[in-house]
């Protein structure tokens, strides 16, 4: 049976993937971010999982508004890197596992979740910034990678509630496949940021901080956040936070903390980082 | 037992229009704005930004775009796009198509140059304080959105 061992939360700044990209990583102005993930890339070195299933958001790479999908799970065999505007980055494709994504997308929709599925996209920095923050520079990527991607953009954008109860169905899917492996789910994006209008530049480390409290333990109640107080309080981009609350979902009732890391600011955003592990 | 968010749209709307300095992306923004993102999004092609540098105009001619939203992209006017229904991340290709950094671009929407802005960042970002509600503000005699200022100030 397949398991859902790990949850990995982080900021998924494109800026992280030109420092990586482009030896800057320990530049005085991102080394603190690096040293955060430092620990997650040795431990991620012992754990070696087979899978991640990997929650992002698309900015307007493969998706555009010609199709607004609110849950998408790439059930493809290989992903490129996007050209953003900038050329693709140079980092190893990405290879998906279409056996577990196509169980996992057939199980969601008989348990009430509609989702689109993708044989066929580009992945931008939402989904390689991650790779390059928790695996560093490999030939190829240690892992197959499951996309899912999640509309964070056009309004209204899921409820923190329902990505929730996504993660807990995820769950459900992953120990319901046959083959025994080593699954991991992180969710990606935030934490404080706004890259519009006058408000631009908002962080709230304080919000940030207590998201993250609510993160660990027993405690449901970050399922109750609307998305007025995620934009309100943490920036009109802050909302990408929901995403994380589907890897929350899928850790189980409790969880333990394993590492944690947070630092202002990288371009405009809040970094954020955390690993967790089921403690049922 | 979890609370239901609202199934009322109009009210669920109608919080957001409070936020200070903030146009979230609703559907009202996004059919508003449909030519002038999906023009932003053409510039993913080489080919296109090639021929939109060559001549602007021209190539924005070649779009449903109001000449009000012609002469706003021309003029690179970022808030006035945002009111018009553009989103950041559509306009992010015109970002990189002028070779501008995202924090670039962002801090010309703000009433701070480049380096004010950069500093501001470094210094732990604009301060929600007086920045969470337009109606909180105007009722205390506050300006709608809090004046830029550094934390460290």
């Amino acid at each position: 049976m397949a398991r859902i061992t790990a949850g990995v939360g982080s900021s998924h700044v494109p800026l992280l993937g030109v420092a990586a990209d482009f030896g800057k990583s320990t530049d005085d102005y991102f080394k603190p971010i690096f040293d955060g993930y430092e620990w997650t890339k040795k431990w991620e070195e012992q754990e070696k999982p087979d899978v991640v299933i990997l929650v992002y958001n698309d900015h307007a790479s493969a998706f555009d508004m010609k199709i607004v999908p609110t849950f998408a799970i790439g059930t493809g065999e290989h992903y490129k890197p996007a050209d953003e505007g900038w050329g693709p980055r140079k980092v190893p494709d990405v290879y998906g596992h279409p056996d577990m994504a196509w169980h996992v997308a057939q199980s969601l929709i008989l348990d009430d979740f509609d989702m689109t599925i993708i044989n066929e996209m580009d992945v931008d920095h939402g989904l390689t910034v991650p790779l390059t923050m928790m695996f560093g520079a490999p030939e190829q990527w240690p892992c197959k990678i499951i996309p899912l991607a999640v509309n964070v953009v056009t309004y209204p954008v899921p409820s923190g509630n329902r990505c929730w109860a996504l993660g807990e169905a995820i769950r459900r899917a992953v120990e319901s496949y046959p083959e025994d492996l080593n699954v991991q789910i992180w969710g990606t994006g935030g934490m404080s940021h706004q890259l519009q209008g006058a408000r631009a530049g908002l962080i709230n480390a304080e919000w940030d901080n207590k998201f993250l409290d609510g993160l660990i333990g027993e405690t449901d109640e970050l399922r109750q956040i609307q998305h007025v107080e995620y934009i309100r309080e943490t920036g009109s981009e802050g909302i990408e936070m929901v995403m994380w609350l589907i890897m929350r979902g899928a850790l189980g009732k409790k969880t333990k903390l394993l590492h944690r890391h947070y630092h202002v600011p990288c371009s405009n955003t809040a970094i954020g980082h955390i690993v967790l592990e089921p403690a049922d | 037992m979890i609370e239901k968010p609202t199934s009322d749209i109009k009210a669920y709307l109608a919080e957001f229009d409070d936020i200070p300095g903030t146009r979230v992306y609703t559907a009202t923004r996004a059919r508003h704005g449909y030519h002038i993102n999906q023009f932003a999004m053409s510039l993913m092609k080489a080919e296109n930004r090639e021929r939109f540098k060559k001549d602007e105009r021209a190539y924005l001619d070649e779009w449903q775009i109001s000449e009000e939203g012609k002469a706003a992209l021309l003029a690179r006017d970022y808030n006035a796009l945002l009111d018009m229904g553009g989103n950041v991340y559509f306009l992010s290709k015109l970002f990189s198509t002028d070779g501008l950094s995202f924090a670039e671009a962002v801090s010309s929407m703000t009433d701070m140059n480049f380096p004010e802005y950069t500093a501001m960042m470094v210094a732990g970002g604009r301060s929600p304080e007086n920045n969470r509600s337009i109606k909180d503000n105007l009722a205390h005699g506050r300006p709608a959105v809090a004046p830029a200022k550094a934390k460290s100030e």
